[in-house]
């Protein structure tokens, strides 16, 4: 009985003394160092058990077959590589591979998307219910398909070498691809592209100049006429000063195939011309979704206040169908990269052909496919980096 | 206290006793399921491939059946999984499969880094060129600068890497992972030559619009001894499988077929009576039936007819013996002694 009051006077003098697991915050790290052990745990537990069965089976491990030769051949590559090389330098080649593909199939991808999503809302019958059915047409057939379709189209319609269309001087098409003349190799080359980065440089100058000018004096400075201007002009006058080189390096029949040029081989024509019309049809839907999330009240307003209708759509509409558009954009950039690993349906030697033949020789099949997950991991989180970077810069700050 | 002692000598022995009777681990495994699974090649023609009835038939599956005979007596007792050139070896080795007999090429890294074992070579093979005779080529030497349609998964496009870097030509490859559509694509131009095992472009060759218009080069550019393989680790079965295929050459060597079989039982020579397990010992050697290879005969047949069934001259193939043929004739077909 006497002593009751002492330990109420104890409770007042440490609030705090409930037992660490009835304090949510120190459960809720608990919890988590919990969860990431067992994830620690679980992951070793595949990782030894996996170590332990194959040196059961005495089946070789580790990465060292990267350095040995690789002795194959690749059908195309944008580096110098020879079967002499090792699987690294084989494997990179492949990486490049793909990454040309992506790269130029994400930027085709983003005009014909755009084009054909603001298609659709044309005001015009036909143009529209083109572009609808281009749509309904593309999405609906699976993507591996398709691939087998273009890439049919070029070997089963195209002629083969000896009797190659000839369109222009020095452009063929066959069966082996389409080969073109180019300039031969100049040292002004170098120097053009360079003076072609400064007129990038001076147009985005111009650009911002032109701006702080229009929002002093309210006079519009056409920059981007301009910049095209600077753009086309300054590597010409620097290809003239250099003397003019006109050169070109012509293919020619020899043999079974065309030397010289340039040869875009049909593997690579039919996966890029499958992924983009593919994926164009997607990218086409999420343009016209965020077109017509903008409010049709901005559209008149704009009009109102005597706005041309290139500036409607740029000045309003896009600063605000961006933001909605941007992040499924970005799964549809990710979408394409992940379909071009479908290149070994066709034979064009992207990252995934060229590990599976890795694989087959040096059996090394678990290196092998991490190499493929890590490499992929890579490609789609830098995209994913990218694309959230922009959309940061581009997302309404809001009120 | 003794009897405990007496408890505990007994279970000991009991233990030993069933480690003598445990079989490795592989035919242990196999003895328990009652059959036998195969990997075999699911679509190339005369090696392995079900008939429009679903009957798996060819080279590999026949040798695969004359396996499950030595150990079970029937021929019925095999089950195939139809394997990709990749997903071969990574089936054997986690023991989807208990053998392959699926066309594969024995070379050193496969029978060490891989953990295989091959056996006895059941086809000798090697890699060649099929081009269009309208290119007018007599000789690979010719071929600088081709496109080569190669499949992948295989020895092919490293032996065909090796074969143009040692004659310095130029060539660049095409490869298409699916045999239908790599076939498809050469007979559209899209590659002036297709290079595969020489079986493998007879087979090829045999489904083309207008087989004529096609021939197969003379350079054969690589040796491919293809053999069925099993996984390190269970000798007793890799001898079993490597009798297995030894019994059907060693019957051709001996005269004895499917047919005359029942008649060679009476046959007063040691060798054959020994072989067909008249007189006892080669089976239980192996800890098999003393009839398994009289049933490997009986049921399957010896290797020329096995051959000539699947493969041979009289069928859409018509592959000649040549390396296959026994050593006798000068082939390389050459079995050890059966004692």
């Amino acid at each position: 009985m006497e002593k009751k009051p002492s330990i109420a006077a104890d409770t007042e003098l440490r609030p705090s003394a409930a037992p660490f697991f009835r304090d949510p915050a120190k459960r809720a790290i608990i919890f988590q160092v919990v969860a990431l052990l067992l994830v620690a745990l679980v992951s070793y537990y595949l990782y030894a058990n996996t170590q332990a069965n194959l040196e059961r089976q005495s089946i070789a491990t580790g990465f060292g077959f990267l350095d040995k030769e690789a002795s194959f051949e690749i059908g195309e590559s944008v580096i110098e590589y020879s079967a002499a090389d090792s699987y690294a330098k084989a494997l990179l080649a492949g990486a490049l591979n793909t990454i040309k593909v992506s790269f130029v199939g994400v930027v085709l991808t983003l005009f014909l998307g755009t084009f054909v999503g603001i298609a659709r809302l044309s005001s015009n019958w036909l143009v529209a219910k083109l572009a609808a059915g281009y749509i309904e047409v593309m999405q609906n057939i699976p993507v591996l398909l398709q691939l087998f379709f273009w890439y049919a189209i070029f070997y089963e319609s195209f002629p083969s070498p000896r009797q190659a269309l000839n369109p222009v001087g020095g452009v063929f098409l066959c069966n082996r691809g389409l080969i073109f003349g180019v300039p031969e190799a100049h040292a002004a080359h170098g120097m053009m592209l360079w003076a072609f980065v400064a007129a990038l440089a001076i147009g985005w100058g111009l650009h911002r100049w032109g701006a702080s000018r229009q929002a002093r004096t309210g006079q519009i400075f056409p920059a981007a006429w301009v910049t095209l201007g600077f753009c086309i002009m300054l590597p010409l006058l620097v290809w003239v000063f250099a003397g003019a080189p006109t050169a070109m390096d012509i293919p020619e029949l020899r043999g079974f195939n065309f030397v010289g040029g340039v040869t875009v081989s049909p593997e690579f024509s039919a996966l890029l011309l499958g992924l983009v019309f593919y994926t164009a049809a997607f990218v086409a839907e999420i343009v016209r979704a965020g077109i017509q999330s903008v409010g049709r009240g901005q559209v008149e307003a704009a009009m109102a206040v005597g706005l041309r209708p290139g500036q409607v759509l740029h000045l309003v509409i896009l600063p605000q169908a961006l933001r909605v558009i941007i992040p499924p954009l970005t799964s549809q950039m990710l979408n394409l990269t992940k379909n071009s690993s479908l290149a070994i349906a066709i034979g064009y030697a992207d990252f995934v052909a060229v590990t599976n033949t890795t694989i087959n020789q040096t059996g090394q099949a678990i290196e092998g496919v991490a190499l493929i997950m890590i490499v992929y991991l890579f490609f789609s989180l830098s995209t994913s980096l990218f694309m959230n970077v922009y959309n940061k810069k581009t997302a309404m700050v809001e009120r | 206290m003794k009897l405990s002692r007496l408890t505990v000598l007994v279970m000991i022995l009991s233990l030993l006793a069933a480690g003598i009777a445990f079989a490795g681990k592989d035919l242990d495994a196999v003895q328990k399921k009652g059959f036998i699974q195969a990997g075999v090649n699911g679509g190339v023609f005369g090696f392995g491939m079900p008939d429009e009835k679903g009957v798996w038939k060819g080279l590999d599956v026949d040798t695969a059946r004359a396996i499950a005979v030595a150990i079970f007596g029937d021929a019925s007792k095999v089950k195939f999984t139809p394997l990709t050139a990749q997903q071969r070896f990574t089936a054997l080795q986690s023991g989807e499969i208990d053998v392959l007999t699926r066309n594969a090429t024995r070379t050193l890294s496969r029978d060490t880094q891989l953990g295989l074992n091959f056996v006895t070579v059941n086809y000798y093979d090697g890699q060649g060129f099929l081009v269009p005779n309208k290119l007018g080529i007599k000789s690979a030497k010719e071929l600088g600068g081709a496109t080569v349609c190669v499949l992948p998964g295989t020895t092919t496009e490293q032996n065909a890497a090796d074969f143009f870097r040692s004659n310095n030509l130029d060539w660049k490859p095409v490869v298409i992972e699916s045999t239908t559509e790599l076939a498809k694509t050469f007979f559209a131009g899209r590659c002036d030559v297709l290079t595969s095992d020489a079986s493998q472009l007879a087979g090829t060759r045999a489904v083309a619009p207008n087989p004529k218009d096609y021939s197969i080069l003379p350079e054969i550019i690589s040796k491919e001894p293809l053999a069925p393989a099993v996984r390190h680790g269970d000798d007793q079965f890799r001898d079993i499988v490597d009798f297995a295929v030894l019994a059907m050459i060693n019957a051709e060597e001996m005269g004895i077929t499917s047919k005359n079989v029942d008649e060679k039982l009476k046959s007063t020579d040691p060798m054959v009576q020994r072989f067909l397990g008249v007189v006892a010992g080669n089976g239980a050697a192996l800890g098999l039936d003393e009839k398994w290879a009289y049933n490997i005969i009986k049921q399957v047949g010896n290797y020329g007819e096995v051959f000539e069934r699947n493969v041979g001259v009289n069928t859409t193939l018509g592959i000649e013996r040549g390396l296959n043929a026994l050593w006798t004739n000068g082939g390389l077909m050459y079995s050890p002694p059966f004692k």
